[in-house]
C-alpha cells in the first residue's frame, strides 16, 4: 500500500513537473487591438505590435536594441555610387502557405508599396526606389533615383514586410507572412492566436502557441494582470500601478524606452510662434521634470531636442532650454508680449498629453500665456492639428523611429521653414559614411534645439508587466513591436 | 386588436425611418476623416485619395445614404472600413455576446426584483419592506462599472474564483457562461433596484383600488387578492420598464464591456467610433434602434394581452 502510494505521488510529482517545465504557451495583452491585419496597408501600430516579426519579416529587421540587422535577406552589396541594392536572399523560405518566397515577391511588395494605388501608410520610405529587379531567384537589385543612407533603415518597418501575391487579397484577415509564427486565429474584439512555424526557415521559437489579447481600460488592464488572466502586458496602460506590481514577486516591471520624442508641439507659422523669442520663452517656462512626474508617474528620459536618447548619435541639449520661469518672462517682454497672450492647446486622447496638458497650463499661466485647452479625439486631432494646422500649441508622442526629417517639411503640422536645414537634411541622406551622418545628425538636433521648434519634453516610457519567469521580451520599443520569437519561460 | 397592431407597426416604420436619417446624418457630420485616420500622420495625399476612393468616400453624401439603406433592406450591411470584413459578420460575432449578457443580466434582475418588489409592498411599513427599500436606495445609486470593479477586485483578484474578464466563446458553454456572470450581475443589480421600486409602488397603487376591496369583501384573504388580482394589474408599468432596461441592457453595456474586456456590441461601438469606422458604427446604431423598436413595440402586444381594456379600443 505505501509503496503504490509512493508511487502514485510520484507520478503526480512528475506530472506536475512536466507540466511547470514545459510551459511554452504565452498570454501577452497589449491596449488596442489591430484594425486588420495588413502591416502594408494601415498606420495602427497595433498591427505591427502583433505580427511585427512574428509573422511578417522584411529584407531587413530591427533587433531589440534598435539596430537593423539582416532579415530575409542573407547580405548585401551597395554600389559605388550608392544607388543600387543587390540584396542576397536567404534559400529555402517558405511563405506559411506552403508557397516559396523569392526574389519575385521582394519584387512584388516593393513594387506594390509604391505603386500609384498603394494605401501604404509609410509610403515615404519607398519615395527613392527607382526600379525594383529580379536578377535570379535568390537575387533581388533595387536602383534609387538619389542615395539614401536610411535605405536599409527604411527596409527594416513593418510597412516594408515581404508579402506574396498569392495571398495579398485576403492579407487583411489571414495574414501570410514568413516568420517563426503563424496566424491561427482572430475572434474580433477579444484575442488573436498564433502558432509556431514548424517549418520556418531560422532558428525556430520556443514558445508553442501565442495569445494576444487587447485590454485598454487601465482598471481592466490591472485587474488582468493581478488574476494572471495574462502572462505579460506590453504597454501597460495605468502607470500608477507599477510600483505596485514591482514589490509582488510574482511580477517583473520592465521600462523600456520607445522611439516616441513627447513634445509640446509649436505653430511655428502662427503669430506668436514664429517669432523664436516667444518660442524660447514657452521652451523655459516648461518644467519637464515636474512633468514627467505628474503625468509619467516619473517614468520618461528628458530630452532636449528630436532625438531618442537611446540613440548612439543623441546630443544632450537639456541645458539650451532648462526650466527658468523669470527668463522665460524676460523673454516674453522683449518679444513685445510683456502682458502675455492667450492660445490654444490641442490635446490628443493618450494621458500624456491629457495630463501632461493641464501641468504645461498651469506652468504657461505663471508666465503670463493663457493656454485654452481642449481635449480632441485622434481622428479631430489629425484633421484639425495636423491636416488643418488650425493650433497655437499641442502635445504629441512622434513615435515614428529616426524621424528628425519632419523639421525638413515646411508643410509639417508644426510649418519649420529653415531652408539651412533642409539642405542639412538633404546631404545626411545623400550621405552613406557613419561618421559624416553622425556629425550631420548632431547639426541637425543642435539647430532645431537652438531654434526652439518645439518644447521637447520627454522620450516616452513603455512599462511591460510580465510573470516572473519570462524571458526574452524586448525592453525597449525601437519599433511597435511584441517580437515573441525569443522568448522563453524559466523552469 | 387588429387596428391597435396596424397603428403600432405604423409608427414603428415610420420611427425607422426617421432614425435612419438622423444616424446617418449625426454620424456623417463627426469631424475626423476616417481615411485620414487609418493611414496615421505620414501618409502622403496621393495615398489618402486612393483610400478615400477605395472606402467610397468621394462619392456625395444623398448617394451613400441611398445604397446604406437599401444595402440594409437586402441584408447587406457593408464591409468595415478597418477591420475589412463585413460589418453583418462583426455583429453576428458580437451580438452573440451582448444578447446574452442583456437577456442574463435582465433575468437575474427579475428574479431579484419581483419578489423583493411583492415581499415590500406586501409588508408596507414593516421591517421587510423597510429594508428591502433601503437596499434599493443603494442600487439605484451605486454606478454600475464601481460596482464591476469591486466585483473584479473581490472575485477575481482576492478569491480567484471568476476571471478578470474576456471571454471564452460559446464552444465551451459552461465557461462562457461563468465569463457572463460577473459582468450581468454589475447589470443587473442596478436594474433591480429600480424594478423592485416601481414593483413595489404599482401594486400599493393596486391595493389600494376598488376592485381589491371588492376582492376582499367577496371573502378574498389580503395575500388571495394580491396574487390574483393586484400582481397582475401591477405589470403594466413593470413591463415598460422591463422592455426599457432590456433596450438599456443590450445598447448600455459598453462600459461594463469595457471593463470585463467583452467582445460585444458596446465594446464594438466603441472601438468604431474612435477609428471613425463610420460605416460600422451607423449599421450597429441602427440595428440596437431596431432591437429598441421591436421591443417596444412587443411591449405594447404585451399591454394587450395583459389589460384587456386595450385590445378593444379603437
Amino acid at each position: 500500500m505505501t509503496h503504490f502510494t509512493k508511487l502514485l505521488s510520484a507520478s503526480v510529482l512528475a506530472l506536475t513537473a512536466s507540466i511547470a517545465s514545459a510551459q511554452t504557451s504565452i498570454t501577452v495583452a497589449i491596449q488596442l487591438e489591430p484594425p486588420n491585419l495588413d502591416p502594408t496597408g494601415g498606420a495602427a501600430q497595433a498591427i505591427d505590435s502583433v505580427l511585427y516579426s512574428n509573422v511578417f519579416e522584411g529584407l531587413t529587421r530591427f533587433m531589440a536594441d534598435g539596430s537593423v540587422v539582416a532579415g530575409l535577406a542573407q547580405s548585401w552589396e551597395i554600389s559605388d555610387d550608392g544607388l543600387t541594392y543587390t540584396f542576397m536572399l536567404h534559400d529555402g523560405v517558405t511563405f506559411h502557405d506552403g508557397t516559396t518566397m523569392d526574389a519575385e515577391d521582394v519584387k512584388f511588395s516593393l513594387d506594390r508599396a509604391r505603386s500609384d494605388d498603394s494605401i501604404n501608410a509609410q509610403k515615404g520610405l519607398f519615395a527613392d526606389i527607382a526600379d525594383v529587379t529580379v536578377v535570379d531567384p535568390l537575387t533581388v537589385a533595387v536602383t534609387l533615383s538619389q542615395p539614401n543612407g536610411m535605405f536599409l533603415f527604411n527596409m527594416a518597418w513593418g510597412d516594408a514586410v515581404i508579402v506574396a501575391p498569392e495571398s495579398i487579397d485576403t492579407i487583411a484577415s489571414n495574414p501570410i507572412g514568413t516568420g517563426a509564427f503563424t496566424f491561427t486565429d482572430w475572434v474580433q474584439g477579444d484575442r488573436l492566436e498564433l502558432t509556431r512555424n514548424e517549418s520556418y526557415w531560422g532558428q525556430p521559437a520556443a514558445l508553442e502557441t501565442a495569445t494576444f489579447r487587447f485590454i485598454s481600460d487601465p482598471t481592466a488592464a490591472f485587474a488582468a494582470v493581478m488574476a494572471e488572466d495574462v502572462d505579460a502586458f506590453v504597454g501597460f496602460p495605468a502607470p500608477e500601478n507599477l510600483p505596485q506590481f514591482e514589490a509582488d514577486p510574482r511580477f517583473q516591471v520592465l521600462v523600456g524606452n520607445t522611439e516616441g520624442e513627447t513634445i509640446l508641439s509649436m505653430n511655428n507659422k502662427m503669430p506668436p510662434f514664429d517669432n523664436v523669442l516667444v518660442r524660447q520663452a514657452v521652451s523655459l517656462a516648461i518644467d519637464r521634470q515636474s512633468i514627467i512626474d505628474g503625468a509619467m508617474f516619473g517614468y520618461g528620459t528628458p530630452i532636449g531636442t528630436h532625438f531618442a536618447p537611446h540613440n548612439p548619435d543623441y546630443v544632450d541639449l537639456i541645458a539650451n532650454s532648462t526650466y527658468n520661469p523669470q527668463r522665460a518672462r524676460e523673454l516674453l517682454a522683449e518679444a513685445g508680449f510683456a502682458d502675455g497672450f492667450t492660445t490654444t492647446l490641442k490635446l490628443p486622447p493618450p494621458s500624456y498629453a491629457r495630463r501632461g496638458g493641464e501641468i504645461i497650463a498651469s506652468q504657461l499661466r505663471d508666465v503670463g500665456i493663457t493656454a485654452e485647452i481642449s481635449n480632441l479625439e485622434w481622428a479631430q486631432w489629425i484633421e484639425e492639428v495636423f491636416n488643418g494646422k488650425d493650433f497655437g500649441l499641442s502635445i504629441v508622442s512622434h513615435t515614428e523611429p529616426m524621424d528628425i526629417g519632419i523639421y525638413a517639411d515646411p508643410e509639417y503640422y508644426f510649418q519649420y521653414d529653415n531652408p539651412e536645414f533642409q539642405a542639412l537634411m538633404d546631404t545626411l541622406n545623400a550621405t552613406t559614411d557613419p561618421t559624416t551622418r553622425s556629425a550631420l545628425l548632431a547639426d541637425a538636433q543642435t539647430t532645431i534645439s537652438e531654434d526652439y521648434v518645439n518644447g521637447y519634453l520627454f522620450q516616452l516610457a513603455v512599462p511591460t508587466v510580465a510573470k516572473a519567469g519570462l524571458n526574452g521580451l524586448w525592453l525597449n520599443q525601437p519599433t511597435a513591436a511584441v517580437d515573441l520569437t525569443g522568448v522563453t519561460w524559466s523552469e | 386588436m387588429i387596428r391597435y397592431i396596424a397603428s403600432r407597426l405604423l409608427s414603428l416604420t415610420l420611427s425607422l425611418i426617421a432614425a435612419s436619417i438622423v444616424i446617418f446624418a449625426v454620424i456623417e457630420v463627426i469631424p475626423g476623416d476616417p481615411a485620414a485616420f487609418m493611414l496615421g500622420v505620414n501618409a502622403r495625399p496621393d495615398t489618402l485619395l486612393a483610400l478615400r476612393d477605395q472606402m467610397g468616400l468621394n462619392d456625395p453624401l444623398p448617394l451613400r445614404y441611398f445604397a446604406w439603406v437599401t444595402g440594409m433592406l437586402t441584408g447587406d450591411f457593408g464591409i468595415s472600413w478597418t477591420y475589412k470584413t463585413p460589418v453583418a459578420e462583426l455583429v453576428n460575432d458580437r451580438i452573440w455576446v451582448s444578447l446574452p449578457l442583456a437577456i442574463y443580466a435582465l433575468f437575474l434582475s427579475t428574479i431579484i426584483a419581483f419578489p423583493a418588489g411583492i415581499i415590500a409592498a406586501s409588508r408596507r411599513g414593516g421591517m421587510g419592506d423597510v429594508s428591502i427599500m433601503g437596499a434599493t436606495q443603494l442600487g439605484v445609486a451605486i454606478p454600475n462599472f464601481w460596482f464591476a470593479m469591486i466585483l473584479v477586485l473581490i472575485f477575481a483578484i482576492k478569491l480567484r474564483w471568476f476571471s478578470a474578464g474576456g471571454f471564452p466563446g460559446w464552444d465551451t458553454p459552461l465557461l462562457a457562461i461563468k465569463s457572463l456572470t460577473l459582468p450581468a450581475i454589475a447589470l443587473a443589480l442596478p436594474q433591480a433596484a429600480i424594478l423592485a421600486r416601481v414593483m413595489r409602488s404599482s401594486l400599493l397603487d393596486n391595493l389600494g383600488e376598488d376592485y381589491i376591496r371588492t376582492a376582499r369583501a367577496k371573502g378574498l384573504t389580503r395575500r388571495q387578492a394580491l396574487w390574483r388580482h393586484a400582481v397582475r394589474n401591477a405589470l403594466i408599468p413593470v413591463l415598460t420598464i422591463i422592455g426599457l432596461q432590456f433596450s438599456f441592457l443590450l445598447a448600455g453595456g459598453i462600459i461594463i464591456e469595457q471593463i470585463f474586456f467583452l467582445p460585444g456590441l458596446g465594446r464594438l461601438i466603441f472601438q468604431s467610433i474612435s477609428a471613425r469606422d463610420l460605416i460600422v458604427v451607423e449599421s450597429v446604431v441602427m440595428l440596437l434602434v431596431f432591437v429598441v423598436i421591436v421591443v417596444n413595440f412587443a411591449v405594447d402586444l404585451a399591454y394587450a394581452v395583459v389589460d384587456p381594456r386595450l385590445r378593444s379600443r379603437t
